[in-house]
């Protein structure tokens, strides 16, 4: 006979709605901001941006009470600030650029916003336990991969800037490789969880280290292989850093050994030099890397964007007050260095700071899942964006070398914001099965519990 | 799998440490060094967004701005733009804060100067538009346009300035331009107008009264040789100098005549006086030589040869040849071989000795004001130098009044008022075209204004236009105007 005891675990629900509501209100009066400092009038769109932030976002906050009430209360409040903060952006770059009220970047954005939100509603509703992505590993790769191609077709496909990234259908031009990266993620995850075995235990010992069988390094190396390819042909350095980033990491998480590590840094050295050598727009990079100053140089953008942080400051020059208008894609590869001029660096050490938060939420969430598919699949979609973070801001503030990438949730562009909001939601998803007291927890499905051998925290 | 997504965590931050620390350095310790970058944009947008101090003189102002409809809110306007042009220098949203003051004293105009950093934080607290600094100006509007006017469509410079401060009353540089042409906001119009100021010739832009390619001071420079004779303590006025009618230079077999072939007294030898009275060129070669590269440089620097001022326009360091051997040392004495001076410092000579033998540092800004033209900082004069002994100085005003009452310079001579000068014509290249100098003060005993004035040869070949001739009836027109301030 046990006692009965009234233990009722923390949902953390309430908390999230108190958050999302503070995030909605900073949103909104950067938003009034904006306005009074360009035009002297709170903006016209106001009320529609009120409502469609607060239905859809307090909506998604329903949802969660309805289906995944242990989610973590911190990832719907952060990723709503992000996304507002990116909105406002918009708009204040809409009023420099001097469009109308019809052709508003930020009005597309904010539909964008609302699809993804929606979406993100969509995957907590019917994706009841995201084990059951597992069944679909392989068809994830092939997805995946179909995904990464579909910008190299004729007719759909499209480039921009020298990149062929996009493909355009019926007006809408969309970035399938967003989309690809979340796909990919469920693959590596899946075929880990299959392989971590006999990838981490099997193998010969060479100089300390554990060195993989070769039959077992054979299909992920191809998919490496092919994937960089894609990406190197469709001259998006970015995304060929972030994937190949991302494998190595979850490669590490599920086998534990440093040797993938080694081994993954030596092909990503001798990837990087050998396109060094042979690509000119890589060298171009590299220069502008170096020396983003000199005036002989094919670009200012780096220097440009350098100029609108260094004019920011400390404090920065308050929204609306600044130029940001006068770095080359200010709106989104560079709209990180805008924010940096408008709100100093106070303002991006705080946006920065959602960022980490979002992705210790992530990870927090890796560690407290109870079973090895859900801790790889949280590690590899929470690491992918602090990734993405790093290579988009490291390339600006001359970390590394600029590439182009999206800034999550804020940079304008629909497949970025769709597959950041299913990113979260797939997130939630997990962590809402990782805080579920265990009574509560649904093991009626065997084929689901991949436990049995993965589940056991080392 | 916990440990190794711990230590993935641990690399995260690393991340985002990284990026903390690349912000910080952009954003703070660089942001000086990204905000003053040639073709920084945003700092011009920025400097165009605020109401930039007016240059003030005597209360009316030479240059300011006004508020515009255009994006760029403000445009600099120049009242008088080509009688103060290379004073004020230009304003251009193409080209920045070019010469003049505009440029030198751009952090006090533009409001971001560290002095004003307290006045700010009102600013910046009751949201009001920053504001730059205004600056009233040292220069005297009567004198100023005297010394235009004299000039007329001659090239050349004149500068004056009250010698018992060192406060500069005018400085003109013809040719001048119109700073308006550069400054409007004509984008096209102001870039065709800055590429003409550049080709032209006869090169307007140059602030021919400090800067430029430094002229040969000729005969006016006899008067640094006389002060470092009188201060050797082996010369007196009366003493009796060699004035051959050729004089040999040391070591070779050329000779110097007089200034038209004349002899500068009766017999074989002139008096120290009257060889400076006369501007004697055999017996200044003699002299130099007997008194030394050293001390010339010596008596040059005293009078403030070789410093780079800041007025606060930066005035290219007159010189003195240290390497000169002994034919070229007597070539010095007469203002010839490599002496090279700007006419503000051959004014500073002047005042030195009109201010018994006291140097003052020459200064343009008298008074800083905020928006509200309340005094921020007032300038003090400040010593600059000692050149010459009490008596040095009287003694070689007296030999200059004489220049003006029966030597050279009877052309600068005023009614009623003595004045003090000495002429100079000195020769450049090979074909004996000259430039014209004077230089002197009124009163000569209690002296308020002090002059330099030098008109160009106007062309390659010898006019006949002497010091005394041309140069000297301008020096009038300045110190007529000057000297009942």
């Amino acid at each position: 006979m046990t006692t009965i005891t009234t233990f009722r675990p923390r949902t953390g629900r309430t908390t999230e709605l108190v958050l999302l509501l503070f995030a909605i209100g900073i949103v909104l009066l950067a938003h009034v901001n904006v306005g009074l400092a360009v035009n002297d009038e709170i903006p016209p769109n106001l009320r529609l941006t009120a409502a469609l932030l607060i239905v859809f976002t307090v909506g998604l906050h329903l949802v969660l009470r309805w289906r995944a009430k242990y989610a973590d209360p911190l990832l719907l409040p952060i990723a709503t600030l992000l996304n507002g903060l990116g909105l406002v952006m918009i708009l204040r770059l809409d009023y420099a650029a001097g469009r109308d009220v019809g052709s508003l970047v930020a009005s597309r954005q904010l539909l964008w916003s609302a699809l993804g939100i929606a979406l993100a509603a969509g995957v907590i509703i019917l994706l009841r336990d995201h084990r059951l992505l597992r069944r679909y590993t392989y068809i994830a790769m092939v997805v995946g991969f179909l995904l990464l191609l579909l910008p190299m077709l004729p007719v759909i496909g499209h480039e921009e800037n020298g990149s062929r990234l996009w493909i355009r259908i019926a007006g809408f031009s969309f970035q399938p490789g967003e989309i690809a990266k979340i796909v990919l993620t469920v693959f590596f995850a899946g075929y880990l969880v299959a392989t971590r075995d006999a990838l981490s235990l099997v193998g010969r010992r060479f100089l300390g280290l554990q060195l993989p069988r070769g039959r077992d390094l054979g299909p992920l190396l191809a998919a490496w292989g092919l994937s960089v390819l894609i990406l190197v042909a469709q001259r998006d350095l970015g995304s060929s850093l972030l994937f190949f980033g991302l494998f190595v990491a979850m490669l590490y998480v599920a086998t534990e050994r440093v040797s993938w590590i080694i081994i993954g840094l030596s092909l990503f050295c001798a990837g990087a030099f050998v396109a060094w050598r042979l690509f000119p727009h890589v060298q171009t990079r590299v220069q502008l890397w170096l020396d983003p100053f000199d005036p002989s140089a094919s670009s200012d953008q780096v220097a440009k964007g350098l100029m609108g942080m260094g004019h920011g400051g400390l404090f920065g020059t308050g929204l609306g007050e600044g130029f940001p208008h006068l770095t080359y894609f200010a709106n989104s590869d560079y709209i990180f260095a805008s924010f940096a001029e408008e709100l100093g660096l106070i303002g991006i050490f705080a946006m920065l700071m959602l960022y980490a938060l979002l992705v210790e939420r992530g990870l927090r969430t890796a560690i407290g899942s109870r079973e090895g598919f859900g801790k790889l699949l949280a590690t590899g979609l929470a690491f992918s964006i602090g990734l993405q973070i790093f290579v988009v801001v490291g390339g600006l503030t001359r970390v590394i070398p600029l590439t182009g990438l999206t800034t999550p949730f804020l940079s304008a562009g629909g497949s970025s914001l769709i597959a950041n909001w299913i990113i979260v939601a797939l997130l939630m998803r997990i962590s809402d099965h990782a805080r579920r007291p265990v009574a509560e927890r649904v093991t009626d499905d065997p084929e689901l519990d991949t436990s049995t051998h993965a589940g056991v925290a080392r | 799998m916990n440990a190794p997504i711990r230590r993935l965590a641990v690399v995260v931050s690393l991340m985002f440490a990284a990026l903390l620390v690349a912000t910080t350095y952009i954003q703070f310790f660089q942001a000086e060094e990204l905000r003053e970058m040639a073709g920084n944009r945003r700092t011009l947008l920025d400097e165009y967004g605020r109401e930039r101090g007016a240059i003030l003189v005597e209360g009316t102002s030479i240059a300011e701005s006004v508020p515009t409809d255009n994006d760029l809110s403000w445009m600099r306007v120049y009242d008088q733009g080509r009688l103060y042009a290379h004073v004020t220098g230009y304003y251009s949203f193409i080209y920045g804060a070019g010469a003049g003051l505009e440029r030198s004293a751009n952090s006090l105009l533009s409001g971001s100067d560290d002095s004003l950093f307290y006045r700010r934080i009102p600013d910046l607290i009751l949201g009001r538009d920053p504001s730059g600094a205004s600056l009233e100006l040292t220069l005297d509007p009567d004198v100023q346009r005297a010394a235009s006017e004299a000039l007329g469509d001659r090239r050349g410079a004149v500068v004056a300035l009250d010698p018992r401060t060192g406060e500069i009353l005018a400085m003109v540089s013809h040719p001048t331009f119109d700073p308006n042409s550069v400054s409007s906001h004509n984008l096209s119009a102001v870039q065709q107008a800055y590429e003409e100021l550049n080709a032209d010739t006869s090169r307007p832009l140059i602030n021919r009264a400090i800067g430029g390619d430094l002229y040969p001071p000729g005969s006016v420079f006899k008067l640094v040789v006389t002060a470092a004779a009188l201060e050797s303590n082996e010369f007196t006025p009366d003493s009796e100098l060699p004035s051959p009618l050729r004089y040999t230079l040391p070591g070779t077999t050329t000779s110097i005549p007089n200034f038209g072939g004349s002899s500068c007294s009766d017999g074989d030898t002139t008096s120290l006086f009257d060889s400076l009275r006369v501007s004697c060129n055999t017996s200044f070669a003699w002299l130099a030589n007997e008194l030394g590269a050293e001390a010339l440089n010596a008596q040059s620097e005293a009078f403030g040869f070789g410093q780079s001022l800041q007025v606060p326009l930066p005035v290219t360091p007159s010189r003195y040849p240290v390497d000169a051997d002994d034919a070229q040392v007597a070539l010095t004495g007469i203002g010839q071989y490599d002496v090279r001076v700007t006419p503000l410092q051959i004014a500073m000579v002047s005042a030195g000795i009109a201010n018994d033998g006291q140097v003052m540092t020459p200064y343009l800004i008298d008074t800083v004001r905020d928006k509200d033209l309340d005094p921020i900082d007032t300038t003090e004069p400040r010593e600059l130098s000692t050149a010459t002994s009490e008596r040095t100085a009287q003694e070689i005003t007296d030999m200059m009044v004489a220049v003006v009452e029966s030597g050279s310079g009877s052309r600068a001579a005023l009614p009623g008022v003595q004045v003090a000068g000495k002429t100079g014509t000195a020769e450049f290249g090979s074909s004996g075209a000259a430039h014209a100098w004077f230089t002197g003060f009124a009163p000569a005993d209690d002296p308020t204004i002090a002059v330099a004035v030098i008109v160009e040869s106007a062309t390659e070949d010898w006019t006949g236009e002497t010091g005394g001739v041309v140069a000297a009836p301008i020096a009038r027109a300045v110190l007529e105007a000057g000297v009942n301030r």
